[in-house]
């Protein structure tokens, strides 16, 4: 007979240890957490800044110390942990094919998968950045891995691209290490990271933030000697005559991350083209019965408090799932995002289970001033709040209340739009 | 004295040394980069051609068919990844079948086995992913696709079994010829190397290394080849090589299969000055994103993952020159080595080493005396997982993921570092076992993978390269640090 276990939960990071938790907390105790590093916490660990927790434990904690706590509480229940051991593969039918160095290849039948996998930084080539192609060119996760976990300095003369949340810390980062970061560039006319980032990484340390420009040329042959950096028009296109040449050893790129999903897509798991994450319902379940997704996985964070609190959702959703079965087809209502909105986490409800309070998190696909976000039940709009100012980088949220989707029972579609004030 | 000195350690010298490494010779190759394999035979389309693009009765068309019967069989014997997927020249007029039955014909004369046209209805049953403007195609089943990493790899790692010595980082200044018939090879460090006989295969650089020693002067053109790779995802987007036939508009790009499951897309032709011009360009990639639909619809180009430009060793000719030069008795060009070098090489080696051994006399080593066989590292990606839990059984490194993207091991890179000629750099150790080919392009495994050629090479962290001297990946700590 196969290993079988209730719930088994791909990855130990922040998303995965916060699943196992709720899990294990809503009355399941066979809970295997299946984590390819050699410690829980996945890149929290590397995240040595503070900043996390404002939300979850009302204070300001590094990111080793976030997930200490969830570290603290899977240890507490008991929960099972196998560490160095790499998921290859995911049927469609649940069985988890995994691979360590004790156990060598093994499998397990699963009564829930929660896929917590996060997700990877695109790297150089997605882009297309013209140049050769020496050392010297890294993520900004990879730099910030070498600095924080290996001690190694990858530069010290940098140049950054994109303006992601990673890079802004890693421009400070690398301030504070000694080496001269000339410049955050950014190809769109605002910055995909958090506005406090910009302040508190960029802004303080003196680093020019230049909007609308990217990284036409790279210059050496064996190490990054110089870095040609340009402004853009409103296509995109670089503008001749803009271009302003920095003598650099280092470019760092933030440029955005991708879910990692090549064991979701092997197990027949439907994916989003804008998240590029599984679509899901308010329970978090995929269009493969019994499989789950949280975290970065299901589509890109910026604070891990609300990876942590979708994370504890998706747990709690797997626990109920192998207690009482696939529960019978109910009702089911689309969430559809419009005007604005890119997308919406879950895409759709069923109005017997969802929360009373179902929280629907989106980003939007420009930066809005003064916009009304409206949630409209088939025609009728049933919330409609003011933001002053809405942006890529940050993620967005309403709140959708059974009781209006309850009082209308024939209601097929839920939309979540903008409208201008 | 050596018998042999061998200039570059491209798949042309390997393939060369690898012939003369069965006599009983004494083989020096010296190669100015840090590895086997790091200039065309690295960045190229790794297309094994049919061989009806070469003139008939040329030397290209001839070791291109006879380096295409050979290819199958050594990838056997040295275990290297090739699959014959086929070839598929695509035309997208009516006029266009005129110079697909000319392409046939030529191929026909060059002795390529199977070519046949097949028309729009057959091609779509082939390739449901041709464009919708196909109308006809050149099909040649005997053509393939091949690992070029791991060809030239097996080459060198058999050369180096048989005895041929390698030296790296060695360029070469110059070649003297000595009195008596024997010449000093004289590179890069100092040294002088003594033989009776050099080989040149040195690709972009075998008109300066010619030109050493030849008064009939020889000139390479660069001619840059720009890539693009897509991700795995994408490998499936066509199942045969799809070239373009080309038309008065221009020559197309191709699109293929990988061995490795990704999808290729490339290249350009521009000639450049400077053979170390790898570098891609802006116009060069986006000329190869637009070409790409001519004959393949829908190519995902957001599945892109890396860009790439190699320099192939174009002469004005368009020929191999293969031979030696009257007024250099003991000097054997082995250049202007382009497309379709590659899949030629098993033929030019044999060609290259025949003329060597007539020249020395050499003799064949005793049968038992030389091992004609190499074995690969496994590569797990794509493998049936018994496979991998059988080796994880035997050895536990094979249970420890390093690069998740491609799922290589431990195992794998402890045998890429180790086994003769290993790698050295992270490149190095890429070219072997694909660590840091996949769709992350190293984001994750290369601090691991560096801390693994720390540990077993034992070098300090800042003596970990890319790619060879002057690539190092990390800078010496210390500046002033801000509180």
């Amino acid at each position: 007979m196969r290993e079988h276990h209730d719930v088994v939960i791909v990855g130990g990071g922040p998303a995965g240890l916060a699943a196992a938790v709720a899990t294990k907390d809503a009355g399941v105790e066979d809970v295997v957490v299946l984590e390819r590093d050699a410690k829980l916490g996945g890149i929290l660990n590397q995240c040595i800044h503070n900043g996390f927790g404002l939300h979850t434990f009302n204070e300001e904690l590094t990111g080793p110390e976030y997930a200490l706590r969830y570290v603290d509480q899977v240890a507490e229940r008991g929960i099972t942990c196998l560490l160095n051991t790499m998921v290859v593969d995911i049927s469609g039918d649940r069985v988890v094919t995994a691979v360590n160095p004790d156990r060598g290849v093994f499998t397990m039948d699963a009564g829930a998968v929660v896929l917590a996998m996060g997700c990877r930084e695109r790297p150089r080539g997605a882009l297309n950045i013209p140049g050769f192609r020496p050392a010297g060119i890294y993520t900004a996760g990879t730099a910030q891995r070498l600095v924080n976990i290996e001690g190694q300095m990858p530069g010290r003369n940098v140049v950054i691209l994109g303006s992601g949340d990673i890079g802004l810390i890693m421009a400070r980062r690398m301030t504070l290490e000694g080496a001269k970061v000339h410049c955050v560039a950014e190809l769109m006319p605002y910055s995909g990271g958090l506005k406090r980032n910009i302040v508190q990484c960029l802004d303080d340390f003196g680093i020019p933030l230049l909007l609308s420009h990217t990284v036409t040329c790279i210059e050496g042959k064996r190490r990054v000697e110089a870095v040609w950096v340009s402004e853009v028009d409103e296509r995109m296109q670089p503008i001749p005559g803009t271009e302003i040449r920095y003598p650099c050893d280092t470019l760092l790129l933030s440029v955005g991350l991708l879910p990692e999903n090549e064991l979701s897509r092997g197990a027949g798991v439907t994916l989003s083209p804008i998240t590029r994450g599984p679509i899901v319902d308010d329970s978090l379940q995929t269009n493969v019965q019994g499989v789950f997704a949280c975290g970065n996985v299901l589509h890109v964070h910026d604070l891990v408090d609300y990876v942590s609190q979708e994370a504890a959702t998706a747990g709690a959703c797997a626990a109920q799932f192998v207690r009482e079965g696939c529960a019978p087809a109910g009702r089911t209502v689309a969430v559809e995002a419009s005007g604005g909105v890119r997308y919406t986490v879950p895409s759709c409800v069923d109005p017997n289970r969802m929360a009373a309070k179902q929280v629907v998190r989106f980003r939007v696909g420009d930066v809005y001033r003064d916009r009304y976000v409206s949630v409209y039940v088939d025609d009728v709009r049933v919330s409609h709040r003011k933001k002053r100012v809405m942006a890529p980088g940050e993620m967005e949220e309403v709140v959708l209340k059974r009781s209006d989707l309850e009082a209308r029972p024939q209601a097929s579609r839920v939309l979540v739009t903008l409208e201008e004030v | 004295m050596y018998d042999v000195v061998i200039v570059g350690a491209g798949v042309s010298g390997c393939a060369t040394a690898r012939e003369l490494a069965r006599t009983n010779a004494c083989i020096c190759v010296v190669e100015r980069e840090e590895d086997v394999c790091c200039g065309t035979s690295k960045a190229n389309s790794a297309i094994v051609h049919a061989g009806f693009d070469a003139q008939t009765g040329s030397l290209m068309a001839k070791l291109n068919v006879e380096g295409n019967a050979l290819m199958w069989e050594l990838a056997e014997k040295l275990d290297f990844a090739v699959r014959r997927c086929g070839s598929l020249v695509v035309c997208t007029s009516e006029e266009g079948i005129e110079g697909l039955n000319e392409l046939l014909e030529r191929g026909r004369a060059n002795g390529v086995p199977d070519l046949r046209i097949v028309y729009r209805d057959e091609l779509v049953q082939m390739e449901p992913n041709i464009s919708d403007t196909a109308v006809a195609a050149l099909w040649a089943p005997s053509a393939g696709i091949v690992d070029a990493f791991g060809l030239n790899i097996a080459l060198a790692e058999n050369a180096a079994q048989n005895g041929t010595e390698f030296r790296f980082n060695v360029p070469v200044e110059n070649l003297q010829r000595r009195e008596d018939g024997t010449w000093d090879v004289c590179l890069g460090d100092g040294e002088r190397l003594h033989t009776r006989c050099v080989v040149n295969a040195a690709g972009v650089f075998s008109d300066t290394i010619h030109n050493m020693a030849c008064e009939e002067k020889i000139r390479i053109i660069p001619r840059k080849g720009e890539y693009l790779l897509l991700d795995t995802t994408a490998g499936s987007h066509v199942s045969h090589t799809i070239f373009m036939l080309p038309t008065k508009m221009g020559k197309g790009v191709l699109v293929s299969p990988t061995v490795h499951g990704n999808l290729l897309v490339g290249p350009t032709a521009t000639d450049v000055d400077d053979p170390e011009a790898t570098n891609t360009t802006r116009e060069g990639l986006a000329e190869v994103a637009s070409k790409c639909a001519l004959t393949v619809a829908n190519v995902p180009l957001r599945e892109v993952i890396t860009s790439f430009a190699g320099l192939r060793a174009h002469q004005a000719g368009h020929e191999f020159i293969i031979g030696m030069p009257d007024d250099a008795p003991g000097f054997v060009d082995c250049a202007a080595i382009e497309s379709p070098g590659l899949t030629s090489c098993p033929a030019v080696g044999k060609m290259v080493a025949d003329i060597v051994k007539d020249y020395l006399s050499l003799e064949m080593k005793p049968e038992g005396e030389w091992v004609d066989r190499r074995e690969g590292i496994p590569l797990l990606e794509g493998a049936p997982i018994e496979q991998w839990a059988e080796l994880a059984k035997q050895d536990k490194a094979y249970g420890n993921v390093i690069c998740r993207c491609r799922h290589v091991t431990e195992a794998q890179i402890l045998s890429a570092i180790h086994r003769p000629l290993g790698a050295r750099s992270l490149d190095g150790v890429k070219r072997r076992v694909t660590a840091g080919m996949g769709r992350c392009q190293g984001g994750f495994c290369s601090p691991k993978i560096m801390e693994l050629l720390e540990r077993e090479l034992g070098l300090e962290p800042k003596e970990i390269t890319k790619c060879g001297p002057g690539s190092e990946l990390l800078v010496e700590e210390g500046g002033e640090r801000r509180a």
